[in-house]
């Protein structure tokens, strides 16, 4: 009886802790794939000036912590002048630093495509941009499908990181149930399968959905 | 850095130049010579095998030919333009990408695992250069796909992708997909070795067709010494990097001068 009570009162804030989780997930999840393309095709070049910053880029965000990214974005960038709200900082943070993992797996899925697609292509004159685009990407497309379901559950994950900059998400909201109610197993409890339902009920099946869907493309069977 | 000037021709003129001019053609792979000072001519409407050991350069020299690699000294000719080398301030200098691709446009290659695009159908496969890079319009390229499709047997199959397709069927759309670009000069590249021996006729039709009825300039390396010798206008023994024998197929499988010649053969007709 009284978890129902609890429920009652303190449920419609984690619905709404969940939905701002959510929704960063899906802005994060955007910027990383974003970033991750662009970063992933420069760490394939040959031209140093080209593959140098990305390289940098990779190494720093994948080196590092993810919650001095978030800090160094929310309280020291404003020390140069670049001042971003805190939710905003939030899912830079976590796109930024996941696009990092996701540049590798561009790469890899890239690299893993046969020398004979690339050569076949090369011997059908295509330009680099077309061979790319065309040929070689959408197979490692479908290569790269299933680690990118495993970073996106990073990602959710991730982003509940950003409540030590206040912003209200999942955890932020778990956190001041507990500040009042003390109820630490009830709300961090709830706070537990809220992340599974979200990952598993969301993510999950939303990338079993687009590797069928990519696999028929090829004339694969699933 | 200035660039390095050749002084080859920079054009082959006259009456009866060839289609494929290799001149002096070395490939290296750090210390170890692949092609050593290669020249070979290639008459058009020729069909020339290219026979010999492995690593002996045989493949090699069909994929410089299609610019897969580059030559490390030597220039290459493709109906008297340079192929490995372009014109810049009177004088040749090594070809750039946006040359090598021009330059592809008249050639064709098939290749041992025959390199079909997974992810699309045989028609697919066959328009998709002539639209993206010929610049084709749709309707064209289908028509002209589906011809071919038909010329090799596989219009039945235009719309299976090459996961649903016998190695035989895939190498089959692979030559289709090739001469829908309209190559001058086709290559094959132990097109039949993948295969397995019952569907090894399949392709060899689709060959023997090109040869008897469409007169297409073919460079083909093979290990079927009888269709080499049934269907090729010359043979070239590849030893080393180097042509160690070259003539008319009867004389090279009737008669062979060179001792690593007749020790090749032996050795192959008696695996058979």
């Amino acid at each position: 009886m009284e978890f129902l009570v609890f429920l009652k009162d303190h449920g419609p804030e984690l619905i709404r802790g969940s939905l701002t989780t959510i929704e960063l997930t899906m802005l994060s999840a955007a910027l990383a794939i974003i970033i991750a393309v662009i970063a992933g095709l420069m760490r394939l070049s040959t031209n140093r000036l080209v593959y140098g910053p990305a390289t940098v880029y990779v190494e720093i965000f994948r080196g590092t912590s993810l919650l001095v990214q978030i800090y160094w974005i929310f309280f020291v960038l404003p020390l140069f002048g670049l001042t971003l709200e805190k939710f905003t900082a939030g899912f830079i943070a976590v796109g930024m630093n996941l696009g990092a993992y996701g540049a590798e797996l561009v790469r890899g899925g890239i690299q893993s495509v046969p020398k004979g697609q690339w050569e076949a292509a090369t011997a059908l004159s295509m330009s680099p941009a077309i061979r790319m685009r065309r040929i070689i990407f959408p197979q490692a497309l479908l290569n790269m499908l299933p680690p990118w379901g495993n970073l996106l559950i990073e990602l959710l994950k991730g982003t509940a990181l950003v409540a030590l900059i206040s912003v209200s998400d999942l955890m932020f909201m778990a956190k001041k149930i507990n500040s009042t109610t003390y109820l630490s197993a009830q709300v961090f409890g709830i706070a537990l399968v809220l992340y599974y339902l979200m990952s598993r009920g969301l993510i999950t099946p939303f990338m079993r959905w687009l590797e069928r869907l990519m696999a028929r493309k090829v004339g694969k069977r699933l | 850095m200035k660039p390095t000037v050749f002084h080859y021709p920079a054009k082959l003129e006259g009456e009866d130049i060839p289609l494929v001019r290799f001149h002096e053609v070395t490939k290296r792979y750090g210390d170890l010579v692949v092609l050593d000072s290669l020249d070979l001519d290639v008459a058009e409407g020729e069909m020339v095998a290219i026979i010999g050991p492995s690593g002996s350069g045989k493949t090699t020299v069909l994929r410089m030919l299609m610019a897969l690699e580059k030559i490390n000294d030597g220039i290459i000719y493709v109906d008297g333009e340079p192929l490995t080398h372009m014109s810049r301030n009177g004088g040749l200098v090594w070809a750039d990408e946006k040359h090598l691709r021009r330059q592809r446009l008249n050639i064709g290659m098939c290749f041992q695992h025959f390199n079909l695009f997974p992810h699309m159908t045989a028609l697919e496969n066959c328009i998709e250069a002539p639209v993206q890079v010929l610049g084709m319009s749709k309707a064209d390229a289908i028509k002209r796909a589906e011809e071919l499709l038909d010329m090799v047997g596989m219009l039945e199959k235009a719309h299976e992708h090459p996961s649903r397709l016998s190695g035989g069927q895939q190498q089959r759309v692979a030559i289709a997909r090739s001469l829908a670009m309209r190559p001058k000069v086709m290559l094959f590249d132990e097109v039949t070795s993948a295969l397995d021996p019952e569907v090894i006729g399949e392709v060899t039709t689709v060959i023997r067709k090109l040869v008897h009825k469409h007169n297409l300039t073919m460079l083909m390396v093979t290990h079927q010494m009888g269709f080499a010798k049934e269907i090729s206008d010359r043979v070239c023994f590849f030893y080393d990097g180097k042509i160690e024998e070259q003539g008319p197929p009867d004389q090279i499988f009737g008669n062979p001068k060179s001792e690593r010649t007749q020790q090749f053969l032996s050795a192959v007709l008696e695996a058979n």
